[in-house]
């Protein structure tokens, strides 16, 4: 009866495994490597089409596993992105500003360099002085240690809130929906400090760092598969075992499991941060690969793509979340990039830019009516071909005929 | 005498119907009593206040030895304190094993940090083994529980109460859906488990009531009609009128 966790989860390891020849193969394939197969572009959108799969497990958790339709997870995607991108920021125009004050007559005090650095990010919003949450920009340490607490606090807080109170359901999403609405509008001041609606840009640059983007985006597209790996096999660890049925018996009939004594507010807690933590992980991979971040990208339209994805690929299980996340995202970068050729129609022609958002609410629909276990769904097809489930009954007539538990072997 | 549960003046309306009606009722150490009464009475209602889930407008519910006010306490808290529960519907966790739904059930620290970092020891198994054995579900451990009958569905919800181990058990209709065996099965059982606890059980039932052979409290319209022993208590004019007579 008892196993390992690997062999209650055989999906782990194949998952793994998939990841990794995934990763290989496109190392191989890359401009670093000289074989010129894959464009380093593309290669960045595999990696952040990686650290999507990512934040959409952490949906998964948050939603399939526990029932919480958050529709506010992006938010802290974002600000895991911002979070990196003050750094990125901000060390990168330290360098450039060294530099230009290299050759000035009188060495620069620390003050002046400060100046410098400070009129070239903020000239844009008509400032020259660091707001406070600036603060701790010029550390790298200190502003990774940012990426995970200031979302964790943030959902720490709001969740505390939402669900000391019993806010559930429909209530829930959209106090969700509401929170991150209010975080994108207040980055777009530009009195928020963090340029306003021009955000963060050029954070495709790592400082200091004199390899060309070939080979930074070859790293990125490893610490993104990596994270995406750790973070798989975290969120199976943490919803197998007994932590797992109870999050799924808050799903399930939360009443039921406070009548057990389980505090379904601390789960629920627990859950909501926790996968906030993830999302602002994988938000902090994200973006320096993106280049540029900005307000228009914790809009609340994001949050809701997220549980488009997750209810496609198929949720309650986090490969159907990797699936949904990565199929529709580059199916939609396919799509938008007007790589489809249009279809003329002679008095109206289909342009797939404009229409591939209708046709992404119409899969949408029609998943949620005739699969709503999504395409991870398929998987199920396929194990039932496999190993029929025959629920402990046995194979033969009689007791004396081969017995499930025999038959496995 | 010392009262192991103890409810005093409770009333509670939803939208000015009156569905408790300044019930008192108080449940010593090791007692088996049995609740009956017509439909709508109040019966589950009582259960929902005690448990955490209603909130009265009026009157006390103390607990134990310190007196403790359950009403200033949440559902797990009171959980927690010993009070068990059987839904009338059976409510288990259908997409979840029989195995997993003894496992949460089972007498085991509560927090989500003590359940991230349990793993299933020898001891406990062997329990969960024990309880399936107790209820009848022993061959059932790895099935999914949405796949069992109505019947077994019941037991189960019975061995999850068991693995609780409250001090008190609340068990509300638990013989609907059962087989006669199934229900002599279920009446040995509350009887012996009355032993060691206080158990409720609430049951229109009049024959099941018998079986159990204990003190009877016949509740109507919120409020508490006749206490005593089954004999007594269907000697009463009163109960006959509204409850045996129809
Ligand atoms: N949440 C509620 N809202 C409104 N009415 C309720 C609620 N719960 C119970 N009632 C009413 O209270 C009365 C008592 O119900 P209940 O306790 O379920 O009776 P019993 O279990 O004895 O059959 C019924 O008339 C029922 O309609
Ligand atoms: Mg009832």
């Amino acid at each position: 009866m008892r196993q390992s966790f690997i062999a209650r989860n055989p999906s782990v390891l194949i998952f793994l495994a998939c990841l990794a020849v995934f990763t290989l193969a496109v190392t191989l394939m890359s401009h670093a490597l000289g074989a010129e197969m894959i464009s380093t572009s593309f290669i960045k959108t595999l990696g952040r089409t990686l650290c999507l799969c990512l934040v959409a497990i952490a949906m998964d958790l948050v939603w399939g596993y526990c029932g919480i339709l958050s529709l506010g997870h992006f938010a802290f995607f974002g600000l895991g992105g911002y979070m990196i991108g003050m750094w990125l920021m901000y060390a990168r125009t330290e360098i450039i500003v060294a530099e230009s004050l290299a050759n000035a007559a009188i060495p620069p005090t620390p003050d002046e360099v400060r100046d410098a650095i400070g009129s070239q990010i903020f000239g844009v919003v008509g400032s020259s002085d660091f707001p406070a949450i600036w603060a701790f920009a010029h550390s790298l340490p200190l502003q990774l240690a940012l990426v995970v607490l200031v979302p964790g606090l943030l959902a720490l807080v709001f969740g505390w809130l939402a669900f000391r109170s019993r806010v559930t359901g429909v209530y829930l999403s959209i106090l969700t929906q509401a929170m991150t609405l209010a975080l994108s509008l207040y980055l777009f001041q530009n009195e928020s400090g963090l340029r306003g609606n021009n955000g963060l840009s050029g954070l495709q640059n790592l400082p200091g760092v004199e390899a060309g983007q070939d080979w930074i985006s070859l790293w990125f597209l490893w610490a993104s598969a990596l994270a995406l790996g750790l973070g798989y096999v975290l969120c199976a660890w943490v919803v197998s075992g007994k932590f797992g049925s109870v999050v799924r018996g808050i799903r399930d009939d939360e009443a039921r499991v406070r009548f057990l004594g389980y505090s379904v507010e601390g789960y629920k807690l627990f859950i909501f941060t926790f996968t906030a933590i993830i999302a602002a992980v994988a938000g902090a991979l994200y973006y320096p690969q993106a280049g540029i971040i900005n307000p228009g990208e914790v809009a609340p339209i994001a949050s809701i793509y997220l549980a488009v994805w997750v209810a496609i690929g198929g949720r309650g299980r986090l490969y159907g979340a990797v699936i949904g996340a990565a199929v529709v995202s580059l199916v939609s970068t396919w799509f938008t990039g007007g790589m489809v050729p249009s279809i003329p129609l002679g008095v109206y022609t289909v342009d797939w830019v404009d229409w591939w958002l209708v046709l992404l609410g119409l899969s949408f629909v029609l998943v949620t009516l005739f699969a709503p276990k999504g395409i991870g769904g398929l998987v199920d097809l396929v194990s039932a071909r496999v190993a029929p489930d025959r629920h402990g009954a046995d194979y033969g007539p009689d007791k004396g005929a081969l017995r499930e538990e025999e038959g496995r072997k | 005498m010392s009262a192991l549960l103890e409810v005093s003046g409770v009333s509670v309306s939803f939208d000015g119907f009156k569905a408790i009606n300044n019930l008192s009722f108080s449940i010593g150490e090791a007692e088996l009593r049995a609740i009956i009464g017509p439909n709508g009475a109040g019966k589950t209602t009582f259960m929902d206040i005690v448990t955490g889930k209603t909130k009265p407008d009026e009157g006390k519910v103390l607990w134990g030895e310190l007196s403790r006010n359950l009403l200033k306490m949440r559902e797990s808290k009171i959980a927690q304190a010993g009070l068990g529960r059987k839904f009338q519907r059976p409510t288990v966790f259908e997409d979840q094993s029989v195995f997993d739904n003894l496992l949460m059930a089972l007498k085991n620290p509560r927090g989500a940090f003590a359940c991230l970092f349990y793993r299933p020891t020898r001891a406990d198994r062997a329990r969960v083994g024990e309880l399936a054995e107790e209820v009848g579900l022993a061959a059932f451990l790895s099935r999914t529980s949405g796949e069992l009958s109505h019947g077994q569905k019941q037991w189960l919800e019975i061995g999850m109460l068991l693995a609780q181990e409250p001090r008190l058990m609340l068990v509300d209709e638990p013989a609907a859906g059962m087989t006669l065996a199934e229900r002599e099965h279920t009446t040995d059982l509350l009887v012996s488990l009355a032993r060691t606890r206080a158990v409720v059980v609430v049951e229109h039932d009049m024959e099941f009531v018998r079986r159990l052979g204990c003190k009877v409290t016949v509740l109507h319209e919120g409020s508490v009609l006749a206490e005593g022993s089954i004999d007594h208590v269907t000697a009463d004019p009163r109960v006959i009128e509204v409850y045996l007579g129809r």
